[in-house]
């Protein structure tokens, strides 16, 4: 499983950022005329990250309306077994799979399976993650090292033996690949979010904010979680996008969703047998996959770029 | 100069009085000896001014006096209350009648908040409701000279430095503070706008009744706002008084080579006098007797073993020194004395010069 977290945002060709700040100041009308106006600057915004943004914008609302179009039942042949795609009826545009079912359907049903598994572990995975990196960032001395020793731990585990040892003990369902998944995300939340407490909390104004009165709760949530959550947030995406492959590499390995449920990694496992004649069955699951899996980075890239302030001005 | 010692405590009347205050940091190197009982006073509407090299303690003095840093012994009263003894609900109230300005200002800003959200962020902590808050923040902004609307809404990047320092001095005022402890404040300021942000210390002292100390370790800078200075080395207090009587004749050979070390206007002259030798020996392991003596011209073998307190030299300047530059009057003779310290300074000046 290439649930390859470690790995931080490859810089891609997202350059583009948009600078609003010197717009900001001109909201007075009249008065404003005396002011020292900055022209806006305008960057390049790469064709690549369009096609990203419309790309994911495209699969999130396909599969959140899915009952609603006018597809086949992903579960019913619709036609014989193992047609290739472009065949002229929209049932079977993207053919059909080993038992007929139509593959377009599957696809899009396939979307929600896949998409809520990457968003729901890698959200709920930060969540968790992130909390315990602050705690260990701010708190240090004991709890840090616990907490350091754990996240090392799960780090150090093999995560295909982890997820392949939790879905033994666990039914396998939506439910428990997302936590096996979230597990996977914890580690390198925690890192990230500690390293990056310690450093905030270093600074000047977090003493300012206790020599104020402020309390734990309000320095972590108030001063130091708003300054953390542009780099988190930017992270995000590409460990969605992990997540995404990770949950078709377990469903490729028979450890996923169960059937009839499709979902991407699952579609091509069923594929797999006959990808040497019908390489469709295959291809059209894994092309969906490498898009949006290229989108999710395209975006987690260019949001870095755009809410990382140590990178620009 | 390794000074210990009570003698220059003023009574009763102090508003903040600390006591032989030790900060240690244990390291993996040893025990760093940061600030060895140090004591002074600040007298309510006065400013004090805390002066020495970088590391010699001020800074962390002015922490631990808030009790931001963890002191390890030793006792601060302020406005008669045992700060050291408060409990931590009690502390968070006191706080915030001893406010601090730090000496990077951006940094001392979180920067993402709002100018207008930033000045009032210690009335937030308290609980002040919305409405008042927003009007104590047009106040203050006014007060500090960032009065136009277009200030209200930056955030702290887009600040320069001396504007970010007058909001770091609101965000201190909207709580009504009674003592300002000021921790470098213009040093990472131009020398321009150093002026100013004086200005407007001495300003608010004035209009709010403040008491301030003020830690920084540019000499003019401490002798234009302070009414007493209060000289470190090494974790260890060298010499306190009047701050014009110490920049006049200073008594301590510390205090007299700091002011050597003013570079004079004319660049053909160079410095005032002669530089220091050596380096600021670490704190892990001080000097034995006096700190200072390593690099003092006129180190003699007393200062090794025996190490100083601090005592009067003169009426209103007191000095932890074996041999002080001011001779040391009884302290019956007092006014006599202190009529003539232009001389006493003129003859040991060559004493030092030549060591």
């Amino acid at each position: 499983m290439s649930a390859d977290l470690s790995k931080p945002a490859a810089a891609g060709g997202g350059a583009a950022v948009a600078e609003k700040q010197a717009v900001t100041t001109a909201a007075g009308g009249e008065v404003t005329s005396a002011e020292p106006r900055v022209p806006t600057v305008r960057k390049q915004r790469s064709v690549l990250v369009y096609f990203a943004y419309t790309w994911l914008v495209l699969i999130i609302v396909l599969a959140a309306i899915a009952s609603l179009l006018p597809l086949a039942k992903y579960s019913i042949p619709v036609d014989a077994p193992r047609i290739g795609p472009f065949g002229g009826d929209f049932d079977t545009v993207l053919g059909t799979d080993n038992q007929g079912r139509s593959i377009l359907s599957r696809i899009v049903f396939g979307a929600r399976v896949s998409l809520l598994v990457g968003a729901v572990a890698s959200l709920a995975g930060a969540l968790v993650g992130t909390a315990l990196g602050m705690i260990a960032g701010y708190f240090l001395g004991r709890i840090d090292a616990l907490i350091r020793l754990l996240t090392d731990a799960l780090l150090a585990f093999p995560p295909l033996l982890l997820l392949l040892a939790l879905s033994s003990i666990l039914t396998p369902s939506v439910k428990t690949l997302i936590i096996g998944l979230a597990l996977l995300v914890v580690p390198t939340f925690t890192r990230l979010a500690r390293a990056n407490t310690i450093s905030w909390s270093s600074r000047d104004f977090i003493m300012a904010a206790r020599n104020m009165g402020a309390r734990r709760r309000r320095i972590l949530l108030r001063e130091i979680l708003p300054n953390l959550l542009p780099g988190l947030g930017a992270y995000l995406p590409i460990v969605m996008a992990a997540m995404i492959v990770a949950e078709g590499s377990l469903s490729f390995l028979g450890m996923g969703i169960p059937p009839p449920t499709p979902s991407w990694g699952g579609m091509i496992a069923d594929g797999k047998d006959a990808v040497a004649d019908h390489p469709h069955m295959v291809m059209v699951p894994a092309v969906f996959i490498f898009l949006t899996v290229f989108a999710l980075n395209q975006a987690g890239d260019h949001l870095r770029h755009r809410f990382d302030r140590t990178l620009h001005d | 100069m390794a000074g210990s010692g009570t003698a220059h405590l003023r009574g009763e009347d102090a508003l903040l009085r600390v006591e032989e205050l030790v900060v240690e940091y244990p390291t993996k190197g040893g025990v760093v000896q940061a600030v060895s009982d140090v004591s002074f006073d600040v007298l309510p509407g006065e400013t004090l001014g805390i002066v020495g090299e970088s590391g010699c303690g001020k800074s962390t003095t002015g922490r631990a006096v808030l009790r931001l840093d963890r002191m390890t012994a030793g006792r601060i009263t302020f406005a008669g209350e045992r700060i050291e003894k408060a409990p931590e609900k009690r502390m968070r109230e006191l706080r915030r009648s001893m406010q601090m300005i730090f000496q990077d200002p951006q940094a001392s800003l979180n920067p993402r908040r709002s100018v207008k959200d930033l000045v009032v962020e210690g009335l937030a902590v308290a609980g002040v409701p919305k409405e008042e808050r927003a009007k104590v923040s047009r106040e203050v902004l006014t007060q500090v000279g960032l009065g136009s609307e277009r200030f209200a809404n930056l955030l702290p990047r887009q600040l320069s430095g001396g504007q970010a320092q007058r909001v770091a001095i609101g965000r201190a005022l909207a709580l009504r503070p009674r003592l300002l402890i000021c921790d470098e404040p213009v040093s990472a300021l131009d020398v321009s706008v150093q002026a100013q942000i004086l200005n407007l210390i001495e300003e608010l002292k004035a209009s709010h009744d403040l008491t301030v100390v003020f830690i920084a370790h540019d000499l003019g800078v401490v002798r234009a706002v302070s009414d007493n200075v209060l000289v470190m080395y090494l974790g260890k207090v060298c010499e306190f008084g009047d701050s014009e009587r110490v920049y006049s004749s200073p008594a301590h050979p510390y205090t007299r080579a700091l002011l050597d070390s003013v570079p004079l206007t004319d660049p053909d002259r160079g410095f005032n006098g002669p530089a220091l030798e050596g380096d600021l020996p670490s704190p892990l392991n001080p000097p034995t007797g006096c700190r200072f003596r390593t690099r003092c011209p006129l180190a003699e073998e007393r200062c090794a073993t025996e190490p100083p307190q601090i005592r009067e030299v003169r009426p209103g300047q007191y000095v932890a020194c074996h041999f002080p530059l001011v001779s040391g009057p009884s302290p019956d003779a007092a006014p006599a004395t202190s009529a003539e310290p232009a001389p006493a300074a003129a003859e040991s000046q060559p004493a030092a010069g030549t060591a």
